[in-house]
């Protein structure tokens, strides 16, 4: 995936090159929907940029989420989806991290809201997240071996 | 083994009490550690799971009309917002258009699942507050609309009556006249309700006040629904990112500016007369036409087609044995929910099932939000403040 030339001209996408150039690795905007894939170790920076920019004003952090490309390589997606409360429009960030040892860094600091839902990725992809006060399991017990939502995780469970 | 060992107490002062799991004031299996320095409240810490059902995980190995039965059992208070969320996510996966008598009785059954939430939030935080004969009007009331969802799909709760696509069947001919007489009887059970609660000195004192969210701290804990409007935050997806034809509806957006237990409650009050019109009006300008796209090979062919054409056979055979195939791809729909906004991220490699769907839950974000606004209270104010903020656990933990 690339940056598409349709694409090029986009006031967000502009915004965050000239921030950091060369920080949008590559775009898409498939059924109208904006998502721009950034480098992991930059994801903070990033989102804070979003949100205090004054054009851009993406407040409002609704959802952290992850996506297993296994076998492929680097195998997982962390997708984040960001909204500015005041312009109605919407954003998807996603960063590409190595199944080998994933981490990336938390947004626990950006937004308060990040707690659980990093927790949840954390529990069921086993991704990660620096810089997290408190990261435990959130929905399987502590004691679990494994982490369900991976694609080499049998649906029905080891048995 | 707990799932979350207790935290251990700031000093020998305080004492820390479990709330939960089992406790019938956290509306199903929700476990808050609290930690009390007397009667008030200096730490709450939410411990969730206990419902986990691995729904998400489960969607990966179905085909995609399949995962309908399982959206159901996420939010079982509003089962057809989930149903819309999901069938709208995979609509746009689709890239399909459905035709305007779908979409309009998708948005008559979405508010009327609206009336069914908050007649159940309001009932429970009547009870949890001690006003136990609200809770049993709200729940005479809410059985009148789980009638309707049975007359519609069959089944009181567990509807999956949208498909993709539309709708499963045309709504039986007596099922308006039904949805007219609850409209007529509604606005004066709600003038009961408030004769009950918006005045009572009770209520008043434990509802004025008490978790009181700012607007600030509602958008950084992604707080959205009934409880950021009642934080001053005029935000509604139905208006702000309009689906399913809600643009062509008339209705306001209730705002409250106190952020208290008596904003969300008055929100509510007011949404449901909102719910109200938008009902109305879906009544009286329902399109005619079909209730399902045009569509073969996603939609299943008429029953009596079936019986004369070879080739609606062939498709029945084919979309229930394998389904169809979405383009590579991915989508984020998110709805107003009941509850906030509900999301469904969609990602397809191109095959018969998804490859990942993640529910993005307003429930959980309220349960964390507890955490904030629980500390600096009393003990008794926890169960109000907990009812108030509206969650499922079966949403929460999914």
């Amino acid at each position: 995936m690339t940056i598409p030339s349709e694409l090029a001209q986009n006031p967000i996408l502009r915004k965050l090159q000239l921030f950091t150039p060369g920080v949008v690795r590559a775009a898409s905007n498939f059924r109208q929907q904006l998502a721009l894939v950034v480098p992991a170790e930059l994801i903070r920076s990033v989102c804070e940029f979003l949100r205090d920019d004054s054009d851009l004003q993406f407040n409002f952090l609704v959802d952290i989420t992850a996506v297993d490309r296994y076998p492929d390589e680097p195998r997982f997606e962390v997708v984040y989806h960001l909204r500015a409360l005041e312009r109605h429009q919407r954003l998807r960030l996603k960063a590409l991290v190595s199944g080998q040892n994933p981490r990336i860094e938390s947004l626990y600091g950006l937004w308060p809201a990040a707690d659980m839902l990093e927790r949840e990725v954390f529990d069921l992809f086993g991704i990660h997240f620096t810089g997290h006060p408190n990261l435990h399991r959130l929905l399987m017990p502590a004691d679990w071996e494994g982490h369900p939502l991976r694609k080499d995780y049998p649906v029905e469970g080891h048995r | 083994m707990p799932r979350t060992a207790m935290p251990p107490p700031a000093s020998g002062e305080t004492m820390t009490l479990n709330l939960g799991p089992q406790h019938p004031s956290t509306h199903g299996v929700l476990r808050l550690i609290l930690e009390l320095d007397g009667e008030t409240i200096i730490r709450a810490v939410p411990d969730i799971g206990y419902l986990h059902t691995g729904i998400e995980k489960n969607a990966e190995k179905l085909l995609y009309a399949q995962v309908i039965p399982l959206t159901d059992r996420i939010d079982y208070l509003a089962p057809l917002s989930n149903n819309l969320v999901y069938c709208l996510a995979v609509e746009k996966l689709l890239d399909l258009e459905i035709p305007p008598r779908a979409q309009w009785l998708r948005v008559l059954l979405t508010e009327l699942t609206r009336l069914n939430n908050h007649l159940v939030w309001l009932g429970t935080t009547a009870l949890e507050i001690g006003a136990m004969s609200v809770f049993l009007y709200c729940f005479r009331e809410r059985e009148e609309i789980l009638n309707l969802f049975e007359q519609v799909s069959g089944q009181r709760m567990m509807t999956s009556y949208f498909r993709i696509g539309g709708l499963a069947v045309e709504p039986p001919h007596d099922f308006y006249g039904c949805v007219d007489r609850l409209l007529r009887m509604l606005p004066g059970r709600f003038e009961e309700y408030e004769d009950l609660l918006s005045e009572n000195r009770i209520w008043l004192a434990r509802t004025r006040g008490v978790g009181v969210l700012t607007a600030e701290d509602a958008i950084a804990y992604g707080i959205s629904g009934p409880n950021l409007r009642a934080s001053g935050l005029q935000s509604d997806l139905r208006k702000d990112e309009p689906y399913s034809s809600y643009d062509q509806f008339d209705f306001d957006i209730p705002v409250r500016s106190e952020g208290d237990v008596y904003a969300r409650y008055a929100v509510r009050m007011e949404e449901m007369r909102q719910s109200l019109r938008i009902i109305r009006q879906a009544l009286e300008g329902l399109p005619q036409g079909p209730v399902q796209a045009e569509a073969p090979g996603i939609v299943l062919p008429d029953r009596e087609k079936m019986k004369s054409e070879m080739e609606a056979l062939i498709y029945h055979f084919k979309i229930v044995t394998d389904g169809f195939a979405p383009p590579p791809g991915e989508v984020y729909v998110p709805i107003e929910s009941p509850k906030g906004e509900l999301g469904c991220y969609l990602v397809s490699d191109g095959g018969p099932r998804p490859w990942r769907m993640r529910w993005r839950p307003p429930s959980l974000l309220n349960v964390q939000l507890l955490g904030k606004l629980l500390p600096g209270h009393l003990l008794a104010d926890a169960i109000a403040i907990t009812a108030s903020v509206d969650f499922v656990l079966g949403e929460v933990d999914r």
